[in-house]
């Protein structure tokens, strides 16, 4: 039995042209526990996206294989909630609409779902503009509303792929550390992309960085950050950030040398 | 106070009488160079300058339009090339949307159509009525399918390249949330086209006209390309004109039918 969530175990993934083959993941293994946030962070191309495509089953790997271990016995890949870099709300649909997609899509628009994602639509403040258009919604409550599409599929594992690099910088401090507390609080386990390195110390348990392409496991950096309060600014307070962020920083550039 | 005439306006109050007088002064050119052309038309036959026999007047145009009403059932001529229109619009936007999702559904279907639908778009479409005729007859169904014809093929590529121009993160969006293609169709790529479905169909109206039109002159005993072709043939210019002039105002109320569909769709869509 692995102590994992999910666990990779030397997955490869080559984009093929006529040109050649271009190799981009390149033996990849790590676990993720159940409730842990991971953070993956490597140079830009470095094939990020192709790796959480594989863990959401967008794609599959040429070689390797996900081991699947969850916390109650039962077997099946768990449900994944995958966020983007936009929050992509439609439109044509008013926010209440937009947030039920995912379940008109499955056919789960049971009265027990709908429920639910009342349920979230108050919780995290976005009760008074149920009916509005998401054109009319701040760059903060999208993202939040694009949240509680995911979460209206109770997903296990949630995957996001620089969820937050469409914001400007101080929206950007407040709504990742926002959505990472409802997720929190939610029990649920995160596998996140970022270049930011600053937001991933902030906000992961544990930090992955890969290599420039083919991408491999260049290091696995365990975060614990003395805080009292769960605030960005009490994070980049902390006494250990500065070491981390460092510590990161050299992994990546060693590797990098910064042409 | 006194010193400036305006005084009791607010900004706002003066921005929006300026917006309003804009608009009126636009149309009140417009009915300008109607009603001179109109004059100008009808002094210039009176006096002479221009042979009402070949030239017709507004006046002739009139007196022509009430003939017709009276001895040659005008509104039947009018009634059957409106229809034709229509029908062969109607036809026009299913077979295209059918073919267009078909062309999305397969990458590779529409790779080896894509040539094919090129020629026939460039295509002069008048030149296959003569062929229309012969396979058809000279009913109402070569004239139906000679304004499909016109209209088809430039419509099916519109539509192809609208859906094609959906953000790619959108469809993935679909995916992601646990859908497949069929979803991605009817969640994103539809309802993500409806502007740009809209905008083909406005010309697609004009151009299934157009080849409704073509169709009368060549195979027709009714509407009013029939009027026209009758009309050259027995040197009544009159006539001609008049059904030229009906022409316009035929086209020009299906634009405004059509605007006022999109005006409604456009409510319901943002509220």
């Amino acid at each position: 039995m692995t102590p994992y969530l999910i666990e990779l175990k030397n997955i490869c993934y080559s984009y093929h042209t006529l040109h050649g083959e271009t190799k981009a993941l390149d033996r990849i293994s790590f676990g993720v526990k159940n409730g842990e946030f991971v953070a993956i962070v490597g140079p830009s191309g470095c094939g990020k996206s192709t790796l959480l495509s594989i863990i959401a089953g967008l794609i599959k790997p040429e070689e390797g294989t996900i081991a699947v271990n969850k916390p109650d016995g039962s077997l099946g890949y768990p449900k994944i909630g995958y966020m983007l870099q936009k929050d992509h709300l439609l439109d044509w649909r008013s926010v209440y609409q937009n947030m039920l997609l995912g379940l008109e899509i499955r056919k789960e628009l049971t009265q027990e779902n709908l429920d639910y994602v009342d349920e979230l639509l108050k919780e995290y403040g976005l009760g008074a503009f149920r009916d509005k258009r998401p054109f009319e919604l701040s760059g903060g409550m999208k993202q939040r509303a694009a949240l509680i599409r995911t979460l209206a599929l109770k997903p296990e594992l949630l995957l996001l792929d620089e969820a937050f690099s469409a914001l400007d910088y101080q929206t950007r401090l407040i709504v990742s550390a926002d959505i990472c507390n409802i997720i929190r609080s939610t029990g649920k386990t995160m596998i996140m992309i970022t270049h930011d390195l600053s937001e991933a110390v902030r906000l992961a348990d544990r930090i992955i960085v890969l290599t420039a392409r083919p991408a491999t496991v260049k290091a696995e950096v365990p975060i614990h950050l003395t805080i009292n309060e769960p605030s960005p600014l009490a994070a980049m307070n902390a006494p250990e950030f500065n070491d981390y962020f460092n510590l990161i920083w050299k992994e990546l550039n060693d590797e990098n040398s910064f042409k | 106070m006194k010193t400036h005439s305006n005084s009791q306006l607010t900004n706002q109050e003066l921005f929006v009488k300026e917006h309003r007088k804009h608009h009126h002064q636009v149309a009140a050119y417009r009915i300008l160079i109607f009603i001179g052309f109109l004059l100008l038309w009808e002094l210039s036959v009176f006096f002479g300058g221009l042979d009402a026999f070949f030239f017709s007047s507004p006046s002739r145009v009139l007196q022509c339009f009430i003939d017709l009403t009276l001895n040659k059932s005008l509104f039947m001529h009018i009634g059957i090339t409106l229809l034709e229109t229509l029908i062969s619009f109607l036809l026009v936007l299913i077979i295209s949307l059918v073919v267009a999702t078909a062309l999305w559904y397969s990458g590779k279907l529409s790779e080896v159509l894509e040539p094919y639908l090129v020629i026939l778009n460039s295509l002069p479409k008048s030149a296959l009525a003569p062929l229309f005729i012969v396979w058809l007859g000279t009913g109402m169904s070569t004239i139906i399918v000679a304004g499909i014809s016109v209209a088809v093929f430039g419509s099916i590529i519109s539509f192809y390249t609208a859906f094609q121009q959906i953000s790619q993160s959108e469809i993935t969006l679909i995916y992601t949330l646990g859908g497949d293609k069929n979803h991605a169709l009817t969640k994103v790529v539809l309802p993500g086209s409806i502007p740009t479905l809209i905008s083909t169909a406005k010309v697609n109206i004009g151009l299934s006209l157009v080849g409704v039109i073509i169709g009368e002159f060549l195979a027709a005993r009714r509407g009013l390309g029939y009027l026209i072709i009758y009309g050259s043939q027995v040197f009544q210019l009159d006539m001609v004109i008049t059904s030229i002039i009906l022409l316009c105002i035929i086209a020009m109320g299906f634009y405004k039918v059509i605007q006022y569909i999109e005006h409604c769709i456009k409510k319901k869509l943002l509220k």
